[in-house]
């Protein structure tokens, strides 16, 4: 069932490829131009609205909105892949592994997941932020911990099919470790789950790093965020409604564009799985 | 057409209804939840806005202009070298627990404040006194080991009130006090609520029957409580940006007055590079307080360029010491070896004041080749044990609310590190002098000495934004010292 095809074109995929490409797009133009320093301050022209200072208007310091929205993005994406890439690499291990032994290792993999899984993101962050101090960093930890139950159970659940099929079987009965069979046997058969799991991840990232930041527990200040550019604009909202509605699309777009691109690629690469939910 | 003719009999019946007396309740909404209700044992500014004036009285009061009044004492006098104070106290005075006010009281109350094991946050208020003597009920001596110039005025704070005896250890969970309210409730993140004093000393002194204090943290839902009418009063609206918007709203008054908080970028004096004076020169050069102020409280808030505050009579304006000037900022550094660049940190508490003006410091200071890197703290806790006990910071920021308290930079082991002996000299020397005039001197050579050594970067006098329904007539405009006085406060309909 999890044989290798081309891919099927189809609506989700497009958009969500689109909406994804702009995302990483802007991010990456941001490294080399914006159209202002967004960290510049101008309390002269503080709450411009859009058109009248720069294309988004300016925030309460007098910044350029849409320059901060650029880099905006890139610290959403700076935090949400490593942190993603962390979890998936950890959780795929601790799925393959309870797949591969089943029995006690499996129980005690599901068990410590469900527990990871009872803490949310915001609470572990606090935590975590405690130990290694609230920044970044912590934010990609936070993001991290919490994506590893669910690579794991994904991780899991595909490879014990995977593990049922006739080759594998074979390759068990001529003494292949279960090491390598996970690696050379397993593993690239998942690949598809795991890359659509990622995907989906990301968007769900994505919205947890402007949340950690709303709260003040992500990117640090002056380096700009999404989810700090959100708190900030909730005090001037009746004043300068801009301020808030431009990061809240920013966010709002990234997560349904990554959200589609993960939805089209399962059914591209697996069309058995349509119309289900994402595991998770 | 009839019907017009109902409606306008109809309309006319309710403008001749005969006036309703007026309200008798106010809400005053407050920022932060006092930890306690007893203001002479612990520091917190909350617990004298809830309970100074309202709850307890102390031999004098400040009024609204900042002026020292009589209260449970109705006279006093100073013998001429200053050292002895007789007071004349009210007679027929009542606790809320119905024992009697006199002499003994004073004596017992300032006795608790200056012991050893005390816990009252302004001992300075106390230190100069020899002692208490209590000739009868009505009259009480204090002798002074040196003239105290700010003697008067410190009795009118709240560290300074009357307590009983019998009542005094219970009295920040169950307060017990002289004033025209008495404690009510406690709802514990919610409110405190007061009930008028039948037995008040003062007859008639408040129209109020109850005063309900609610706790109110979220700037939103400060605004969104006067909206909606569940708070009367704020007189001390977090959100600058908010508070605009009642100035237009007629439904409102909205008045933007003075507080005793200087708000001042510290630094750590005995780190490098702050304990060269050219680097703290050059920091306030980079620091245009205009701007500051106007993107960190939308334009409120008045510029200072020393620690004092411009209510104060002996205020001068120092503003000019050390102005914005970015290309001296740059030479300066050149001076002192930073000509490269200097990357520096700031700890940054969780009020918006603070972290709105560390983050444009950051970007003034960029301007002039200093990197500030922007470090997160909670106040008070973490802030405390971090910058205020172990000193382990390079700048911070924080306003400092207590009035006339340009002695902290006197002080030895306070957070700044800042070492001056003539001006640690001055101070005492202005503390002790009871002649108005040559003490106001004496503080305005203070001021110009920190002006122009900038032991923290001084940047601007943080407003008093009081918001209050148009109807109610008595809201202290101005906050000479922490305080929520609303016994003069009163319905118009």
């Amino acid at each position: 069932m999890m044989k290798r095809s081309s891919i099927r074109w189809n609506t989700a995929l497009i958009i969500g490829g689109i909406l994804t490409a702009l995302l990483i797009a802007t991010a990456l133009l941001s490294l080399v131009w914006t159209p202002e320093v967004p960290t510049r301050v101008r309390v002269a022209m503080r709450l411009k609205g859009p058109l009248e200072a720069g294309l988004l208007g300016t925030d309460h310091f007098g910044r350029d909105v849409l320059s901060l929205l650029m880099v905006g993005a890139w610290n959403s994406l700076a935090i949400a892949w490593p942190a993603v890439l962390l979890g998936a690499a950890i959780g795929t291990a601790i799925g393959c592994a309870a797949a591969a032994w089943k029995g006690i290792a499996d129980e005690i993999a599901m068990r410590a997941s469900d527990v990871v899984f009872a803490f949310p993101a915001v609470l572990s962050a606090i935590m975590i932020g405690a130990l290694v101090g609230s920044g970044p960093l912590a934010a990609i930890l936070a993001i991290a911990v919490f994506n590893v139950p669910v690579f794991a159970r994904v991780t899991r659940g595909v490879a014990l099919q995977v593990w049922t099929l006739d080759y594998i079987a074979a390759a068990r009965a001529i003494g292949k470790h279960p090491l390598r069979i996970t690696w050379e046997d397993v593993i690239p058969n998942i690949a598809g789950a795991l890359i659509v799991q990622v995907t989906i991840q990301l968007a769900l990232a994505i919205l947890t790093e402007a949340g950690l930041s709303y709260l003040g527990l992500g990117v640090r200040p002056p380096n700009p965020s999404w989810g700090r550019m959100l708190s900030d604009a909730q005090t001037y909202l009746s004043q300068a409604p801009h301020l808030a509605i431009a990061p809240g699309i920013a966010i709002a777009l990234s997560v349904l564009g990554l959200n589609l691109l993960g939805d089209g690629l399962r059914d591209a690469l697996d069309p058995t799985l349509k119309g289900r939910s994402a595991p998770a | 057409m009839s019907k017009r003719i109902l409606a306008a009999a109809l309309l006319l019946s309710v403008s001749v209804l005969p006036a309703y007396a007026a309200k008798t309740s106010l809400v005053v909404g407050m920022p932060i939840e006092p930890p306690g209700l007893d203001p002479t044992i612990a520091a917190p500014v909350a617990i004298r806005e809830v309970t100074l004036a309202n709850l307890y009285e102390g031999l004098v009061r400040i009024d609204r202009n900042g002026k020292v009044q009589p209260l449970l004492a109705k006279s006093w006098e100073i013998s001429p070298d200053g050292l002895t104070y007789t007071f004349r106290l009210q007679e027929g005075v009542k606790f809320h627990d119905g024992t009697t006010f006199d002499s003994a009281d004073v004596k017992f109350a300032f006795d608790r404040a200056r012991d050893p094991k005390s816990t009252n946050a302004q001992k300075q208020i106390f230190a100069p006194i020899v002692s208490i003597e209590t000739p009868d009920p009505a009259t009480v001596v204090i002798k002074l080991k040196e003239t105290s110039g700010n003697f008067l005025t410190y009795l009118g704070w709240g560290d300074a009130v009357i307590v009983a005896s019998e009542t005094a250890a219970g009295n920040a969970a169950n307060p017990v006090g002289t004033g025209p309210f008495k404690f009510k409730s406690w709802t514990r993140g919610d409110r405190v609520e007061l009930v008028k004093n039948p037995d008040y000393w003062q007859k008639d002194k408040t129209k109020l029957e109850s005063v309900t204090f609610r706790f109110i943290s979220d700037s939103q839902a400060q605004v969104a409580a006067v909206r909606a009418g569940d708070v009367d009063a704020f007189p001390n609206l977090a959100a600058p940006e908010l508070f605009a918007e009642f100035q237009k709203d007629s439904r409102f008054k909205a008045v933007a007055g003075n507080t005793e908080g200087e708000t001042v970028a510290g630094m750590n004096n005995a780190k490098k590079p702050f304990d060269d004076v050219r680097v703290r020169r050059a920091l306030m050069h980079a620091i245009d307080r205009k701007a500051l102020i106007e993107g960190a409280y939308s334009g409120f808030g008045t510029p200072i360029g020393s620690f004092f505050s411009p209510n104060n009579p002996a205020y001068v304006d120092t503003t000019n010491v050390i102005p914005y000037d970015p290309a001296k900022a740059k030479a300066l550094l050149a001076e002192a070896g930073y000509g490269n660049g200097l990357s520096i940190t700031i700890k940054s508490p969780q009020m918006a004041y603070a972290s709105r003006s560390a983050e444009l410091m950051a970007a003034m200071l960029s301007e002039v080749g200093v990197e500030m890197k922007i470090i997160p703290t909670e106040f008070p806790a973490k802030w405390i044990e971090e910058v205020f006990k172990n000193k382990d910071y390079d700048v911070t920021i924080v306003s400092h609310t207590e009035p006339l308290d340009i002695d902290i930079f006197a002080r030895d082991s306070y957070y700044f590190n800042y070492k001056n002996d003539k001006f640690k000299a001055l101070i005492a020397d202005a503390a002790k002098t009871t002649d108005e005039k040559a003490r106001f001197a004496k503080y305005a050579e203070a001021q110009k000495i920190l002006a122009e050594d900038v032991p923290a970067l001084f940047l601007f006098q943080l407003p008093k934004l009081g918001v209050w329904n148009a109807k109610l007539q008595g809201m202290w405009e101005n906050s000479p010292i922490p305080i929520n006085d609303v016994t003069e406060v009163s319905w118009t309909e």
